[in-house]
């Protein structure tokens, strides 16, 4: 049994970071992830840990210098939100290209114009093709520990991928939460230490990193990355089911909240899926069949696991916090159909983009959305597939109902 | 060579044999080449030093030749001879291979 504790989530995931004690952390300070590094470097000013802090002119170097020091054979990690990670965009996808297990937190906040310093999935949910594995937290717990989990996840040699770790700006960063820390040396063991695949300061054996790959090889190694991806699911199931034996908690690629006999179900990622259990418990109290599925992990997408949870099911809502403007729905419902398509058990599914740049998602919206589940469920009629929702003014509904 | 399949490369396009450049010609694409006048050369050292491709060659101490697998034409050695001397002309690739 861990010590419970009272922490903010930017707390929370520094004190990850204490405990696993990285050989390097370079960064730079962006709202609502800035509390995470600022905590950090007082560890390291107070040497409870052993981490090279590199304070960087701008998130670009600081993912530029965790790549270099990641080559050079240490363990990693970074925080940023937003425009910090939008910033760091062209070097995300060097980092997973080189396949070096870099760790960041990634503490969610809307991309401007207009600027907003408020949680939405935009910036993760935009770099969803940068080849690093996500997993999302609904609260500070859950936070801290994806965040020591990653760590295992992405060194596994038949992965070797950076990991993102995301979780809500506000909502779970700096708010205050009861949750339960490992002790230092539980966690030291479960990570273990890391072997380098090749580090550029074993000068015995020279290599090169960021050699020129043209025509006749980049495929191939696109090809093994994409593997690598793959490898990843079974090692995310291992890890997680690993962790639980020393922390007795955690789900695995998506929590599943009332969904053995759910008829309507909504799906959430991240802080809002606390606010949707609430609304479950009280509609459950009236014997409504409602139901919720969180996911846990986005990249890589667990397609058939979660087409499985969904076959019993008549309706359900896909909540998107970040919109793929032009497309037919956010991005989490873009995954959904393609994972329900040619599915014998298809459930009638709909689309509420919500909560962008902050905007709050309350009890009462949620309720109304179950409510046009049931309906869609009765009638088997769809009014609108895709609709941003909790905004004033006219509706502007995408796609074909 | 057989080109090999994704299963069998080093991960993340590492190149694990140290200095492996020289096996592969780089040079091909160049649209002028260094043709030196070894009369004219005080070997100095400036264009050995200055070639970004390690392609000004010496025999026993002294500029001999260039190594034209590797040369990319960049034309710094010709300009970087001094002033007096000149001992290095830039001439079109396409004149040099008809061998005039
Ligand atoms: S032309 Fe450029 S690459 Fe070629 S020998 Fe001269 S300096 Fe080197
Ligand atoms: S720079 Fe000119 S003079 Fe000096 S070594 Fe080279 S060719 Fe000879």
């Amino acid at each position: 049994m861990g010590k419970l504790v009272a922490l903010t989530g930017n707390i929370a995931l520094a004190t990850a970071m204490r405990q696993i004690n990285p050989d390097v952390c370079a960064a730079y300070p962006i709202t609502p992830s800035t509390q995470v590094i600022e905590q950090f470097s007082e560890y390291v000013a107070d040497g409870l840990v052993d981490t090279e802090l590199i304070a960087a002119e701008s998130e670009h170097s600081a993912m530029s210098a965790c790549i270099g020091a990641a080559a050079a054979g240490g363990r990693v990690m970074t925080a940023t939100s937003s425009q910090g990670l939008a910033y760091m965009w062209e070097m995300l996808y060097i980092a997973a290209g080189m396949r070096f297990p870099v760790i960041l937190a990634c503490v969610n906040r809307a991309l401007s114009a207009p600027i907003n310093i408020h949680g939405d999935h935009s910036d993760s949910m935009g770099a969803r093709d940068s080849g690093w594995i996500q997993i999302y937290a609904e609260n500070a717990q859950e936070a801290y520990d994806n965040l020591i989990q990653a760590v295992r996840i992405g060194e596994q040699m038949d992965v070797r991928l950076p990991v993102m770790c995301c979780m809500d700006g506000f909502t779970t960063s700096h708010a205050i939460d009861t949750l339960e820390l490992l002790d230092d040396k539980t966690v030291r063991d479960f990570i273990g230490e890391y072997k380098a695949t090749h580090p550029l300061l074993d000068v015995e054996h020279p290599v090169t990193y960021g050699a020129l790959d043209l025509q006749d090889y980049f495929m191939e190694h696109k090809r093994a990355q994409a593997e690598a991806m793959k490898n990843s699911r079974k090692v995310i199931v291992d890890i997680a089911k690993e962790y639980k034996k020393i922390s007795g908690r955690g789900s695995i690629y998506f929590e599943e909240y009332y969904m053995d006999d759910a008829e309507v179900v909504m799906v959430i990622m991240n802080s809002a899926a606390g606010t949707v259990k609430t609304v479950i418990d009280a509609m459950r109290a009236r014997g409504e069949k409602v139901g919720l599925l969180k996911p846990r992990i986005f990249r890589p997408f667990p397609y058939n696991e979660l087409a499985d949870a969904l076959s019993n099911v008549k309706a359900v809502a896909i909540m998107d916090r970040a919109d793929s403007v032009g497309a037919e729905g956010g991005p989490l419902f873009m995954e959904f159909k393609s994972a329900l398509y040619g599915r014998k058990n298809q459930p009638m599914m709909i689309n509420k983009i919500y909560g962008l740049g902050g905007r709050d998602l309350m009890l009462n919206d949620i309720e109304e959305i179950y409510k046009e589940l049931r309906e869609i469920k009765n009638t088997g009629k769809i009014k609108a597939l895709s609709e941003y929702i909790t905004v004033r003014g006219e509706e502007a509904a995408y796609g074909k109902a | 060579m057989k080109k090999k399949g994704w299963k069998e490369l080093p991960i993340g396009g590492v190149i694990l044999e140290a200095g492996n450049t020289r096996g592969y010609a780089t040079g091909d694409w160049r649209t002028f080449r260094p043709v030196i006048d070894l009369d004219k050369c005080t070997n100095c050292m400036r264009c050995w030093i200055f070639c970004p491709d390690s392609s000004v060659v010496l025999v026993d101490g002294k500029v001999d030749h260039f190594d034209y697998d590797h040369c990319k034409g960049c034309g710094i050695c010709a300009v970087e001879c001094p002033e007096n001397v000149k001992a290095i002309a830039m001439i079109e690739e396409a004149e040099a291979k008809e061998g005039k």
